[in-house]
């Protein structure tokens, strides 16, 4: 409805405009200034410049800080938090910058507007004012390119030997998740053993591996850093969370990696929010096909306590498969006999050879 | 130099005004009165301004198609719960039970991508205006090799007529993204776009590379080797100087996007592993070891960055002459433009990978590459500020053109700056394909280099067809384009930095990205609005090639060469010797000379009261 109206205006706005224009023809073919190289259009173009100025910026300024509580995804961790303050506050030097170039444009073109009686000024350059505004810029930005890099390093350094770890992994349309048991170790995987129930291309001859287990979410504790290993099975997806503004691409044969630092669980925040159903959200930022759209996965950001009591609950996924380990029992020791046999058998086939 | 060279139209490039007109000169004018046919004055020709047209009227076709491909996916954008049964005419197969197809969605918006980028902005844009306006404006006959610039335009021709064709597929045309990042673009088991339509992109985007590097290398020895008598570098006008490193940019660019292809393609059909690997897909692993997506991406970027300023140099170049002229001023600081052209085309190789900083890619080469990136807004920036300069006390006259130049400016500066906060290593991990970049670069690459493109056809038109555009309707496409691009993305930024991802069929599964329901339909009616806001061009443009008032030789009054020709300038561009250069391209409004322009082409001997002390003869 809204956009039907704002329409309407804008058609409105264009019959105005033509009718101005016919208007203005009609009376500089009266005054006889229509056979003028410069008429009176230029004066309208003139002032429309300011009014563009006036009004474009006015409506700019309102609907920025009517839609800014909206645009501002509460934060929850403590990376975040910093970036946040980053963007807000070269946001606000661009912002700067922004209003004096174009109040400069706009100002220009209306105060030296065509005037028959004057003359530009012949001014080819200045050496002193080009290197003044060169050097502005670029100090500025070595501010900024520092601040960046202060916090880019810190960001992407390595994790706390203490993180909790857990793997993501991407696949068409939807994510799957992994944790390394009670050994804190993730166990060996292959792709080349992914089928149905493999989900992950567990390969099980990996003692690592015995007590990992799958989650339907990803359950993480407050005030904890977390590392999250990243895959993809077939195309590039990528990890996007954006309360947490953690952002990785799953690669598939090169696993990346993302470490943050989670400040506030699912329920504080939804106490914070005032909305009982909020959910903590993994959206896949990377195009992979069809379902992109729909790659969701729910984070739950838990007490410690509540986390820890979580992850004791979780079962293993040879526990919950055991024809799966079962036939990685039969292969390992078929391939022992085989090479044990191999051993026996060899100098003898040698030697009839 | 140019007298060596054995093409005979050619030889007349050293040959100045002051000359008296030899048999050689007789004998051009002669040939100019030869009766074409139709094909090989029209079609297949050599001429580099009938070139040039057949690239403009082109370019419009894919403006056209891309602008309406974006309405469609705006469409679904603003209004994801409505039925779309109306365009099953259109749509055919791809509306399903009154709902979009969501690959047929990612589909339009790789091609819009690929439109817009290459067809449009890279060959619409400089295939246009380096062909019109280099032999026109360093005074040659015609382009260093009349056929090869033939070439170049019919390659382009065929290029876009695969691309066209691959949109009615039975798969439908490709659906990876304009930047058709593997593993997805290898495996029509991920998308059906990946199948043939991924093909006949490839096979349409190889035609489309030799294209421009036809082009390119003729552009590039027009300008070094064709300059007329006097024309040297410091010469030159801003445009050229941009048209000459837009070519060299793209030289050295596109074969890298071209080796992309290549190994794509025999990943693709040969079994080689460049950029796959540890695939499992489809209920099938795949043999594919050790190859690495993210490769690709290197070879794409070192390709797609310098991309963008092959889109945006031509217009900034064209801005600034346009300003100059109608501004009634010289452009403020021509060394310093000429300076920033260069350090751009020079950085713009070494920043690339700033597309990449949360691909996995090693932390210390983001470093880097955010370093490198946030010193080309330096050049970027002088740029801005001699462009005001320019306007500070001139005397200025509001053509169409002249407007889309300001506006130009404006969008430049209005997309450029987000560019800070994206170079920005730190910041891109929350705004990485997010609505935010979207906005951005649609500002400062897309809409700015549009808006080069009105302004040039709207300043070129006159020596194109010999008529005016109308200004009235001018003024019109202006406020109506201006008005619709800023409502359009300015808006964009703010869904952007709430985090909305791009390539999203719809947002409505994720609570995080529910708020903004209706200022995606302000956007998306915006869009349109400002979509169908270019029919008022279209009209316009093919109106007064017929029917528009008849153009004087310099209706604008500018000093370049180009208004010293006829009308409509022949076929060699002047029926005489082709005038030799004594000054500046920026004599506007000196003191103490009579009009308040001077062209290229006057001496000084002829204007000494408004010389200055240097200013002397130097033959």
């Amino acid at each position: 409805m809204i956009a039907l109206s704002i329409l309407l205006v804008l058609v409105l706005l264009l019959v105005v405009f033509g009718l101005l224009f016919r208007l203005q023809i009609l009376t500089s073919i009266f005054s006889g200034s229509f056979t003028r190289d410069i008429g009176l259009s230029n004066r309208a173009n003139a002032i429309l410049m300011l009014v563009f100025m006036v009004i474009g910026g006015g409506a700019f300024a309102w609907s920025f800080a009517d839609n800014f509580d909206k645009m501002n995804p509460p934060i929850a961790s403590i990376h975040g938090h910093a970036l946040e303050r980053m963007f807000w506050t070269t946001m606000i030097i661009l912002g700067i910058a922004f209003a004096i170039t174009q109040v400069m444009l706009f100002v220009f073109s209306y105060r030296y507007q065509h005037k028959d009686n004057r003359r530009a000024f012949f001014f080819s350059h200045n050496n002193k004012i080009e290197v003044i505004w060169t050097l502005i810029p670029a100090i500025v930005m070595a501010s900024l390119v520092f601040a960046g890099w202060k916090q880019w390093t810190k960001i992407t350094g390595p994790a706390p030997k203490d993180s909790v770890v857990l793997e993501v992994m991407g696949k068409q349309f939807n994510w799957l998740v992994r944790y390394p048991g009670r050994d804190q170790k993730l166990g060996v995987v292959n792709y080349r053993l992914i089928d149905a129930t493999n989900e992950f291309g567990f390969d099980l001859n990996d003692k690592n591996g015995l007590d990992d287990f799958v989650a339907g979410e990803v359950h993480v504790p407050k005030g904890h850093p977390v590392l999250l290993r990243i895959r993809s099975r077939d195309v590039l997806h990528a990890v996007y969370m954006p309360h947490f503004r953690v952002q990785m691409y799953a690669v598939p044969g090169m696993p990346t990696k993302f470490w943050f630092t989670p400040t506030k669980t699912t329920d504080e925040m939804r106490a914070q929010l005032g909305n009982p159903k909020f959910n903590y959200e993994l959206a896949c930022n990377q195009i992979c096909g069809r379902g992109h759209f729909a790659m969701k996965l729910n984070i739950v950001v838990d007490e410690p306590d509540d986390y820890v009591a979580w992850f004791a609950q979780q079962k293993s996924f040879a526990e919950q498969n055991p024809d799966v380990l079962a036939s990685f029992k039969e292969k390992s020791d078929k391939l022992v006999t085989k090479e044990a046999a191999a051993a026996v058998v060899t100098p003898a086939t040698k030697a009839s050879l | 130099m140019a007298a060596n060279l054995p093409v005979h139209s050619q030889v007349q490039g050293d040959i100045g005004a002051t000359e008296p007109r030899t048999e050689h000169d007789e004998h051009l004018h002669h040939d100019e009165h030869h009766e074409q046919s139709f094909i090989s004055k029209y079609i297949f020709s050599t001429d580099h301004k009938i070139i040039a047209k057949q690239f403009l009227i082109t370019g419009i076709f894919w403006a056209i198609m891309g602008g309406a491909l974006s309405s469609l996916f705006r469409i679904q954008l603003g209004w994801p719960e409505a039925t779309m049964d109306w365009l099953q005419p259109v749509l055919g197969k791809w509306v399903e039970g009154g709902k979009l197809n969501p690959e047929f969605y990612l589909a339009l918006v790789t091609m819009h991508g690929t439109i817009m980028v290459f067809f449009v902005l890279t060959a619409g844009l400089s295939g246009t205006f380096s062909n019109f306006l280099i032999p026109l404006q360093v005074g040659a006959r015609d382009m260093a090799s009349g056929f090869m610039n033939m070439l170049s335009y019919w390659f382009f021709f065929v290029s876009g007529l695969v691309m066209f064709l691959s949109l009615f597929l039975e798969t439908g045309p490709a659906a990876a993204g304009w930047t058709i990042y593997p593993p997805l673009s290898a495996l029509p088991q991920a998308i059906p776009g990946s199948g043939a339509g991924m093909t006949m992109w490839l096979v349409s985007m190889a035609l489309f590379i030799i294209s421009q590097l036809l082009g390119g290398v003729n552009y590039i020895t027009t300008v070094i080797n064709l300059r007329t008598r006097g024309m040297s570098m410091s010469k030159l006008p801003l445009t050229i100087w941009a048209f000459f490193l837009t070519a060299v940019l793209g030289l050295l660019s596109f074969p890298v996007l071209f080796s992309a292809a290549l190994l794509l393609i025999f990943d693709r059909s040969f079994g080689t592993s460049f950029f796959l690997s540890d695939i499992y897909i489809a209920g099938q692993a795949l043999n594919n070891t050790g190859g690495s997506p993210i490769l690709f991406q290197h070879l794409f970027w070192f390709l797609g960055h310098p991309e963008v300023y092959i889109v945006i140099m031509p217009a900034m170049g064209m801005v600034s002459e346009i300003l100059a002229t109608n501004a009634r001023k010289p452009i403020f600081g021509y060394r310093a433009m000429i300076g920033s052209l260069l350090g751009i085309s020079v950085l713009a190789f070494v920043v690339w990978a700033h597309h990449m900083f949360v691909t996995g890619m090693n932390p210390f080469l983001g470093s880097v590459f955010m370093f490198l990136t946030l010193i080309i807004a330096v050049p970027s920036g002088v740029k801005v500020f001699n462009w005001l300069a320019t306007l500070w006390r001139g005397n200025i006259r509001f053509t169409s053109a002249m407007l889309f130049s300001i506006g130009f400016v404006s969008l430049f500066i209005a997309g450029g700056l987000t560019g800070i906060v994206l170079g920005n290593a730190a910041l891109d991990i929350q705004m990485h394909n997010t609505y935010f970049v979207v906005a951005h670069f649609h500002l400062v690459m897309g809409s700015s280099a549009f808006f080069g493109l009105f302004a040039g056809v709207y300043h070129w038109f006159p020596k194109m067809f010999g008529r005016m555009m109308d200004e009235k309707l001018g003024y019109i496409h202006f406020w109506l384009t201006f008005i619709g691009v800023y409502l359009v993305f300015m808006p964009m930024h703010y869904v952007g930095i709430a985090g909305f991802p791009r390539r999203y069929y719809a947002w409505t599964g994720f609570d995080s990205f529910s708020q903004f329901a209706d200022l995606n339909k302000f956007i998306s009616a915006a869009a349109i609005f400002a979509f169908l806001g270019q029919f008022v061009f279209i009209f316009n443009f093919f109106y007064s090639i017929f029917r528009g008032r008849r153009a004087t030789e310099n209706p604008w009054r500018s000093s370049t060469l180009e208004w010293t020709t006829p009308v409509v300038p022949g076929h060699g561009n002047w029926p005489g010797a082709i005038p030799a250069v004594y000054r500046w391209p920026y004599d506007y409004s000196k003191p103490g000379a009579a009009e308040d322009f001077i062209p290229q082409n006057v001496p000084f001997s002829e204007t000494k009261s408004s010389n200055m002390p240097n200013e002397r003869e130097q033959d």
